[in-house]
């Protein structure tokens, strides 16, 4: 437990230094989503329909940016292979830099979501459950990533390879997140979904970690 | 079974064998699945002549998924039991499935026009069926984007396998996203719900998408073979030189 | 001749039969094409490293 967080806490220091990449990540975010008024007029129906979708798949996009970076910096100086070589399981790693990913990713998203939200002119019965609904899944989604990039560590096109690689296998999460905000918003329960994507996201918390560390693993070989 | 191919020599013998026998079954089983589907097969009740394009588009997206398991189960082989051959049938499957799924998405867009006045619909199958694409391309670029080919086999294999697992919950979350498609009418619990008429030319075309997959397999999985004997030649020349 | 012209009009989807199996013919006969190429050229390269190996003889069917 006390490895786990002390690579929690290095790499989070190692993360607040470097601080503006949390506020890219954001910046990226909030972009992204004001785009779609301008593509698509600023016409509030227009933007309170297409708003839950703008909004995660936006979100989608900004996790899958800062992917890359989260074993590159290790592997290329070596640390990786230390890392993996600990006594400690690499999946307590993986675990660990995960955490790491979603807390300087995931969270400054939800964080930033309300007032996308209101960019979009998402109806108020939207708000409490989309924020549930991107607690639930911006995890997995960091927890899916962390396996797309472990597979490219070595590669020769790390960055866009990894979005392909990663994007079909966000779909589930994307389907459900959005499927339950526009639940709420037409009167009927999310529950179902919200169920749905908390178990995709403890199928993930166990098998993600594993099938990230033999990633890793094979990718230091 | 299989280990006795573990020698890549002696599964290019066997290949170079059995290889004449597939291609004539395939030839002979389009023939008859040509002629019995656009000649000697009568045209549906209700969807009229372009009933014809099930029986290219069916098989298609039925061999899709069949590569793709195919793929998966190599991809373990070679993870797990390390079998030399298993990496380069996979390497070898996915641009074949790959190619499946463009026809099943080509053929089935082409078929929807007709039947849904539009030329594409976003309901679950074809929508699955898109996913399986973008599943397969990123298996091949992941293969090819290392300079250690190696490197490039192990990652995609772990790669094809996560894709493996994710399939289901694809499918179960384009499902729920939205229905259109006819619901399975032929493998059905009580036997096929369409003439035997019909029946006939999907099955026969079927079995010669199959065969012709085999027959294909055999030809890259011999390239492979070969162009790995080629690297190791290479290496080997490169280090005597280098002494 | 009139069977023929009622043949390919498929009761007036001719304009999405023929493409679709066009297109399986094409893809697959491509396909076909580029796998063996892509073997030939292999064993060019092989029996061009090493001649005096046993040449692995490969029936093309």
């Amino acid at each position: 437990m006390s490895r786990f967080m002390s690579i929690i806490r290095r790499d989070l220091h190692l993360a607040m230094r470097q601080g503006m990449d949390s506020l890219m990540v954001v910046a990226f975010f909030v972009i992204a989503v004001v785009l779609f008024p301008f593509g698509v007029g600023p016409e509030p129906n227009i933007l309170a329909r297409i708003a839950p979708g703008v909004i995660w798949v936006a979100a989608l996009l900004s996790s899958m940016l800062s992917l890359e970076r989260l074993f590159q910096a290790d592997f290329e100086d070596g640390s990786l292979e230390l890392l993996a070589l600990q006594p400690v399981a690499l999946e307590i790693t993986v675990m660990a830099k995960v955490c790491v990913h979603w807390l300087t990713t995931g969270l400054p998203l939800i964080i930033a979501a309300p007032l996308l939200a209101v960019l979009m002119n998402l109806p108020e019965d939207g708000f409490r459950v989309l924020l549930i609904a991107l607690l639930l899944g911006t995890p997995t989604l960091s927890l899916i990533g962390a396996i797309g990039a472990a597979l490219i560590l070595g590669s020769r096109r790390g960055g866009i390879l990894l979005s392909l690689l990663v994007l079909p296998l966000y779909i589930p999460v994307l389907i459900f997140g959005v499927s339950a905000v526009d639940a709420v918003i037409g009167g009927f329960s999310d529950k179902p979904q919200l169920l749905i994507l908390s178990g995709i996201l403890v199928a993930a918390l166990a098998l993600c970690p594993w099938a990230g560390a033999a990633a890793v693993r094979q990718g230091l070989e | 079974m299989f280990h006795r191919f573990a020698n890549p020599t002696r599964f290019l013998r066997f290949a170079a064998v059995v290889q004449p026998w597939i291609a004539w079954i395939t030839v002979i089983l389009f023939a008859v699945g040509l002629y019995l589907g656009l000649l000697a097969s009568p045209a549906d009740y209700q969807q009229g002549e372009t009933v014809r394009m099930m029986y290219v588009h069916v098989p298609s997206a039925w061999m899709a998924l069949f590569c793709y398991s195919g793929l998966a189960i190599a991809c373990a082989v070679a993870l797990i039991w390390k079998h030399p051959l298993a990496d380069l049938a996979a390497k070898a499957t996915a641009p074949i499935g790959a190619s499946f799924t463009f026809l099943a998405l080509v053929t089935g867009s082409l078929w929807g026009k007709p039947m849904w006045s539009t030329w594409w619909v976003w309901d679950a199958r074809l929508t699955s069926m898109l996913v399986l694409f973008f599943l397969y391309l990123g298996y091949m670029a992941l293969n090819n984007a290392f300079d250690d080919p190696g490197r490039g086999a192990k990652s995609s294999s772990i790669l094809a396998l996560v894709g493996f697992v994710n399939v289901p919950i694809i499918k179960f979350s384009v499902d729920w996203w939205n229905t259109l498609h006819q619901p399975a009418s032929v493998v059905k619990m009580g036997g096929p719900a369409i003439h035997a008429s019909i029946l006939a030319p999907l099955l026969v075309m079927s079995v010669a998408f199959t065969t012709y997959y085999l027959w294909v397999l055999l030809i890259r999985i011999r390239r492979e073979v070969t162009a790995n004997k080629v690297h190791a030649l290479q290496m080997r020349q490169a280090s005597r030189r280098g002494q | 001749m009139e069977s023929l012209s009622v043949f390919l009009d498929m009761g007036g989807y001719g304009h999405f039969v023929w493409p679709a199996y066009g297109v399986v013919a094409v893809v697959l006969i491509v396909l076909m094409i580029e796998s063996r190429r892509s073997l030939k050229s292999a064993e060019a390269a092989l029996a061009a490293m090493a001649p005096t190996k046993d040449g692995e003889e490969g029936s093309k069917a």
